[in-house]
C-alpha cells in the first residue's frame, strides 16, 4: 500500500477514510487535524494557558507533543495514583511522563493523591467501600476533582484530556444501551466552563485509538504499554471491543457513530440543556460546585476515610 | 517456512508467504486492535510476511485507566 501524497511505502491505512500515509506524511497529517479540531469545536486559541493531563499513556503524552508542536502554551499536570498491580503501574507512568517532560523541556506538575490525602487510590477505595473493591470509581472521582482543582488554583484557561475516538464511542456506546440521556447531554469535544468548573477539551476526539498508538509509535514517544491492573476486564475495555468487531465488518463505523451523535444532539434530539440544568453549590471543604448543599462528593469520601473505625 | 506473530505474552506460527491480513485471521487478532511492526518498522495489512520473520503486535485499545476519564 502507497502513500496517497508521494506514493512512498505507506506506514498507516485509515479505512474509514480511505486515506493511507507514509509516516512523514502521517506525523504531518495528524497535527494539522488536531488543529483542525481545536478550531471547529472552539477548544481553545493561542493566548490561552492549556493544561493537558499526563498519564503517561499513549494518548495524553502524544496530546501534549501534538499541542507543543502546535505552538499552544501548554503545561502537563501527573497525578500519582499510588495503583501498584505488581508491576508498579503509577511508578512507571510517573517516570515515563517525567521522561518526556524533561526531553522536551516542558513543565510537568506532579500532584501524589497519598501525599495530599494520606491514602493512595486503592487504599482510598478500601475505605471508602466506593466501587464495590474495585478502585475505577474512586479513581475517576479523584481524577476530574483534582484536575479540576489544579487548573482552577494555578489559572490555566482550559484543561485538555488525551480521549480518543475510541474512548468516547465506548462510553457513548454504554450510555445508549441504558439511554443514560443525562450523561450524553454532557458528552461533547467541549465541556464548558462553568462557576468553580474549568473548561474541559478532548482535541484527540476523532481519532481512533489505533491512530494515536500508531503516532506515538511513529513518532517514538516511550508510553507506558502495560494496561492499568485495575482496568482488566473492564467494561470499557470490552465495548471497545464490540465496536471494533463492527468496526471490522463496517470501515468508518465508529466514527459515524460518534459524529451523528454530536450531530443529533446539536439539532436537539436530546432534551435542551437548560431544562436539565441544576442548581450548583459551593462545596464548603474544597469550593467546587456540587449538585447538592453540602460537601462534594470527594471531599464527602476523604472524610469518610478519615475516621478511625471504632470497632 | 513460518512466520512468528507476537502478541503481548502471546506467540502464534503461521505458514510464510500469507499475508498479514490473513495472517491475523488465522491467529483470531481483530486487525483493528493491534498495529503489526516488524524489525521496527510498522506493517500494513497487504504485507506478504516472509520464512524466518517476526512480527510483533502492538496492542492499541486501553481502558478504564488513567486516559479514560
Amino acid at each position: 500500500m502507497r502513500c496517497r501524497k508521494c506514493g512512498e511505502k505507506a506506514a498507516i491505512n485509515m479505512r474509514q477514510h480511505k486515506l493511507a500515509l507514509c509516516k512523514d506524511h502521517y506525523l504531518q497529517w495528524l497535527p494539522e487535524q488536531t488543529e483542525r479540531f481545536i478550531q471547529k469545536y472552539q477548544m481553545f486559541g493561542r493566548d490561552e494557558k492549556v493544561l493537558v493531563a499526563v498519564s503517561g499513556g499513549k494518548d495524553s503524552l502524544s496530546l501534549w507533543d501534538i499541542l507543543v508542536q502546535l505552538g499552544y502554551a501548554v503545561d502537563g499536570l501527573y497525578l500519582g495514583l499510588g495503583i501498584d498491580g505488581g508491576v508498579q503501574y503509577s511508578a512507571e507512568s510517573h517516570r515515563l511522563a517525567q521522561k518526556f517532560a524533561v526531553e522536551h523541556g516542558l513543565r510537568l506538575l506532579v500532584v501524589d493523591i497519598e501525599q495530599q490525602y494520606g491514602n493512595t487510590i486503592p487504599a482510598l477505595s478500601q475505605l471508602s467501600h466506593r466501587g464495590h473493591g474495585k478502585p475505577c470509581s474512586v479513581c475517576g472521582l479523584a481524577k476530574r476533582h483534582e484536575m479540576n482543582r489544579i487548573a482552577r488554583d494555578l489559572g490555566y484557561h482550559v484543561l485538555a484530556t488525551g480521549h480518543n475516538l475510541d474512548d468516547e464511542a465506548a462510553v457513548l456506546f454504554g450510555n445508549t444501551l441504558t439511554w443514560a440521556g443525562e450523561y450524553m447531554l454532557r458528552q461533547g469535544p467541549v465541556l464548558p466552563a462553568a462557576d468553580g468548573l474549568a473548561r474541559k477539551v478532548k482535541p484527540l476526539c476523532r481519532f481512533y485509538e489505533r491512530e494515536m498508538a500508531a503516532y506515538a509509535l511513529l513518532r517514538g514517544i516511550e508510553y507506558i504499554y502495560e494496561e492499568c491492573p485495575h482496568a482488566v476486564g473492564s467494561t470499557s475495555i470490552y465495548y471497545k471491543e464490540v465496536l471494533n468487531q463492527l468496526e471490522n465488518a463496517r470501515p468508518g463505523a465508529k466514527l459515524t457513530f460518534y459524529l451523528r451523535f454530536l450531530e443529533a444532539r446539536s439539532n436537539g434530539l436530546f432534551a435542551k440543556q437548560d431544562a436539565v440544568m441544576q442548581t450548583l453549590h459551593a462545596c464548603p471543604e474544597c469550593g467546587q460546585p456540587t449538585s447538592a448543599p453540602g460537601l462534594c462528593s470527594f471531599c464527602r469520601m476523604i472524610e469518610k476515610t478519615r475516621v478511625s473505625p471504632t470497632l | 517456512m513460518t512466520v512468528k506473530i507476537v502478541l503481548r505474552e502471546r506467540e502464534f506460527e503461521v505458514r510464510a508467504g500469507m499475508t498479514l491480513l490473513d495472517a491475523l485471521k488465522k491467529c483470531d487478532v481483530l486487525p483493528e486492535s493491534v498495529i503489526a511492526t516488524r524489525a521496527g518498522e510498522l506493517i500494513l495489512e497487504d504485507e506478504i510476511l516472509k520464512d524466518g520473520e517476526v512480527v510483533k503486535l502492538v496492542a492499541v485499545i486501553s481502558g478504564g485507566g488513567y486516559d479514560a476519564m
